[in-house]
């Protein structure tokens, strides 16, 4: 009964979500679309600082990876930006890899600090020009608009609802990821890693795949960053887009993905409601990290423990 | 040769400055085992106070620019002191029992917060220091030109890192800042108040690091919002690279780092200067996360 | 033939000598008790067993390979489970969760069919949650299956530990002080549960100071004191043992 009302209101929701460009103006369209934006960075953050609870405050690096690659290839070889999604998830994932390798088994707080370093090299990368592709400082710029099945993706509303479709495909993904062996063990080392390892959980492993997945996922939005945007350069991945991340899933809810949904609509359309307010956002989030450590650690919506199906059926039985 | 030893004096008053920071970083994780995030924007709230205090009160015309500069530091120290007091009391001491990561999280916090609250009260754009209150003399040494503020930075650095040290090393209050870094359980025990040693701690080390903020700000000439952020991660990396909780460590991690970074800006690249100090912490904790002196930082499994 | 065998262990500790020298083999479908008093080096020689500590000297081998620099979760997948002394449960997790992660290491499903649930996946997961509710009907957790492990009593945390060691569908389950906190009620429950276990084939080793349950259970007994083995035996010889008696005087309430 609930299970189906809770589908009705979803569908709802999702409906009235689906038909909102046609009533709002195009700015406000495209505040839409930044909290989407955040929204699936704060998806993939969540894997690794939510889930298996391993600091990380420089994922703006690795959202940076993907936004150049999609720059770099698009703007020299001419490749549909839209079609480099999958290497973008490469290049970010494998950056990860290679840099996450000799720091995963660093304690908590020092993970924190070198992925802080790790995110400002990158960036003083960016803009020292590295190996000449990223063009400095002004960044890259002259990326060709995508499009999807003849139609020229151009105004907000055509990428409110590319980053509609990504968000809910994230939705879903990292949903059935949850309630699966890969999901359980980034809680288990997040809750206890030595444990975790005593019950045959190769935790190193996992620290790893966490990193490296949703540095993959961070490396697509980059993807679709650039082709919205048409001109990346350093300036939009800075310490402070970590920061953003950061917050919004610790604030909305770490290993809860309504929790970081309702983060990102929070931490990203809050400043737009209230622009009078806008220079003290980063203020509020300061103080409400703060007090939500010490009134309420879980964040605003805290994830609900998962529920099994207990009866042993015979097959068929399944979640919606 | 000549270019070597400018940046060697250079790389040394700077390293002094990041010392004295590191200081900060090193004596709270010593007893609390916490990375103070906001350490770094104590440092700024110092270069801002001196700041406002040296031009609304106009010390240094009243009593003279060593006088005026001394009493200045003295106010700065104090005032910065009461705001890590205050930071302990509302953002750390409720997290005492919490999970460490709480308690990063709310540093981090505390840490946005306070310099979000620098940039409401002061303005986003930089601020210029009065460019008259220090001796503008060059010191001609061994052939060299040296500023003799470059000498004053590292010698006044030099005075406070030592009475730190002896502070901590032959007072009864010392004595217990170190049993309680070493087992708070057994200092308890053996009577000491450890709610007392980390306020105090939380006192001690914004002190220095307002003073350093200070001097950055007299030394360079002007301040803005964010130079918290680079000064912090650095001496947090020079607190490292000596070896984290250990004060004489962090003194020479901080000289030590100064003059890497000066080397490097020199000989290898003046662009890529601020990523010379997040290479060595990155290194240093791969390679040797003990630092030149210190305690295991690797996860224990 | 003997499954686990240990030959001259040492591990030091800086200057302190935590076990010295230490020989046993544990049988094929046999409980074996390891006794001693308190910082005898018991713990530490589970820790060198399953890998979270390396021995300075010696070897220990498992259905004669040696499990000398295997990471921990390997010497598991081997089939060597363990509980711990001070309970290490996921406490924010449910207690079939718990179990779940024991069941982890003889499932397959990598990041890609976790992610896509494909048909395989699905199956794999049925078929461990319904081994996890066995293993929890095994240690009468059953009806706790969808609470918060944190939540279960101190004696039912233990006994959660040791079904989520059976998940890991163990040939050798490594109990270090199982009945330590529990009442009597739970402790006779707990020697018929050790019974049962050993009835399923699987051979326990498990460290104890409830003498009146080593007794009971185990029919080896080795005893270690400051880091050296002193006695090895039946729980009749042990108690006539002179070394033993002497060890234990006055430090414990066997």
């Amino acid at each position: 009964m609930s299970i189906h009302r809770k589908n009705v209101l979803g569908a709802v929701f999702l409906a009235i979500l689906g038909l909102l460009p046609l009533f709002l103006n195009s700015y406000w369209v495209d505040v839409l679309n930044s909290i989407g934006i955040y929204a699936i960075l704060g998806l993939s953050l969540n894997l690794i600082v939510g889930h298996s609870g391993l600091f990380n405050l420089g994922h703006a690096a690795f959202y940076a990876v993907g936004a150049y690659t999609a720059a770099i290839l698009n703007t020299h070889f001419h490749i549909p930006v839209l079609w480099l999604l999958p290497l973008c998830a490469l290049t970010a994932g494998l950056f990860a890899l290679v840099i996450a390798r000799p720091i995963i088994h660093l304690r908590g707080d020092y993970l924190c600090i070198v992925t802080i370093g790790i995110g400002e090299i990158v960036r003083i990368a960016l803009i020292n020009n590295i190996f000449g592709i990223t063009g400095g400082a002004n960044g890259i710029f002259g990326i060709s608009r995508p499009s999807i099945l003849g139609l020229t993706l151009r105004t907000p509303t055509h990428f409110f609802y590319l980053i509609l479709v990504f968000t809910l495909l994230t939705i879903f993904l990292f949903h059935l990821l949850e309630y699966s062996r890969f999901g359980r063990a980034l809680n288990f080392l997040r809750e206890d890693a030595v444990a975790a390892e005593g019950s045959g959980i190769n935790t190193a492993h996992y620290k790893l795949a966490a990193f490296v997945l949703g540095a993959a996922w961070a490396g697509m939005v980059g993807n679709i960053y650039a082709a919205k945007m048409t001109i990346i350069s350093p300036e939009s991945f800075t310490f402070w887009e970590s920061v953003l991340m950061f917050a919004i899933v610790i604030l909305g809810g770490s290993g809860s993905i309504f929790g970081v949904l309702l983060g990102a609509a929070l931490i990203v359309g809050l400043p737009e409601l209230f622009r009078e307010f806008a220079s003290a956002r980063m203020l509020v989030f300061g103080a409400a990290m703060v007090a939500m450590m010490i009134f309420r650690t879980q964040g605003i919506l805290p994830p609900r423990p998962r529920s099994y199906d207990l009866f042993e059926t015979v097959e068929g039985e399944r979640k919606a | 040769m000549e270019q070597f030893f400018q940046q060697l004096t250079n790389g040394l008053a700077v390293g002094s400055i990041y010392a004295l920071i590191a200081l900060g970083y090193t004596m709270v994780y010593g007893v609390l085992k916490l990375i103070n995030f906001a350490h770094s924007d104590l440092f700024t709230l110092g270069a801002y106070l001196g700041l406002t205090l040296l031009t609304s009160m106009s010390l240094t015309d009243r009593l003279g620019p060593v006088w005026g500069v001394l009493i200045l530091a003295v106010m700065v120290m104090g005032f910065v002191a009461l705001a890590g007091a205050l930071l302990d009391r509302v953002a750390y001491r409720p997290l005492r029992e919490s999970p460490r990561l709480s308690a990063v999280v709310s540093a981090l916090g505390a840490s946005i917060f306070l310099q979000n609250t620098v940039m409401l009260i002061y303005g986003a754009r930089l601020l210029v220091y009065p460019s008259n209150i220090l001796p503008k003399t060059v010191l001609h040494l061994f052939g060299l030109d040296i500023p003799l503020v470059r000498i004053l930075v590292l010698c006044v650095s030099l005075i406070m890192m030592t009475g730190l040290y002896l502070f901590i090393q032959k007072t009864r209050i010392g004595t217990a800042i170190r049993a309680a870094a070493i087992d708070q359980g057994a200092a308890r025990l053996m009577g000491i108040d450890v709610n007392r040693v980390i306020l105090l701690v939380f006192m001690l080390g914004p002190s220095l690091g307002g003073a350093a903020g200070l001097m950055v700000g007299l030394y360079y000439g002007q301040v803005n919002f964010t130079m918290g952020w680079g000064y912090g991660l650095k001496a947090f990396t020079a607190a490292i690279l000596g070896g984290i909780g250990n004060i004489p460590g962090a003194m020479v991690g901080g000289i030590l780092l100064g003059v890497i970074e000066a080397m490097g800006a020199a000989y290898l690249s003046f662009a890529w200067k601020d990523a010379i100090a997040f290479l060595v912490l990155i290194l240093i904790l791969i390679v040797r996360p003990t630092g030149l002196l210190g305690e295991r930082v690797a996860e224990k499994v | 033939m003997s499954l686990l065998s240990i030959q001259r262990l040492t591990k030091n500790f800086g200057g302190l000598t935590a076990v010295n020298n230490v020989s046993f083999d544990v049988e094929q479908g046999s409980v074996v008790g390891l006794i001693g008093p308190n910082g005898a080096g018991k713990t530490t020689v589970f820790n060198l067993i399953t890998g979270i500590y390396q021995p300075d000297q010696g070897a220990i081998s498992f259905e004669q390979a040696s499990l000398l620099r295997l990471p921990t979760h390997r010497i598991v997948s081997l089939g060597i489970a363990r509980t711990f002394q001070t309970i290490r449960l996921f406490q924010n997790m449910s207690v079939l969760e718990n179990v779940l992660a024991g069941c982890h290491c003889r499932m397959k499903s990598g990041i890609l069919s976790s992610m896509f649930h494909f048909p395989r996946q699905q199956r794999e997961e049925r078929a461990a949650i319904d081994r996890a509710l066995k293993a929890l009907d095994f240690v009468g957790l059953r009806d706790q299956a969808e609470n918060l492990s944190k939540n279960l009593s101190y004696g039912n945390q233990r006994l959660l530990e040791i079904a989520r060691a059976l998940g890991t569908e163990p040939r050798l389950l490594v109990l270090d002080e199982p009945a330590g906190g529990m009442n009597e009620n739970e402790t006779a429950q707990l020697v018929s549960l050790i019974e049962r276990i050993r009835g399923m084939g699987i051979t326990v080793l498990l460290i104890e100071h409830d003498m009146s349950l080593v007794m009971r259970v185990c029919e080896q007994i080795v005893v270690l004191e400051y880091g050296s083995k002193i006695a090895e035996g039946s729980p009749e010889e042990i108690q006539r043992n002179e070394r033993v008696i002497a060890a234990y005087l006055g430090t414990e309430d066997g």
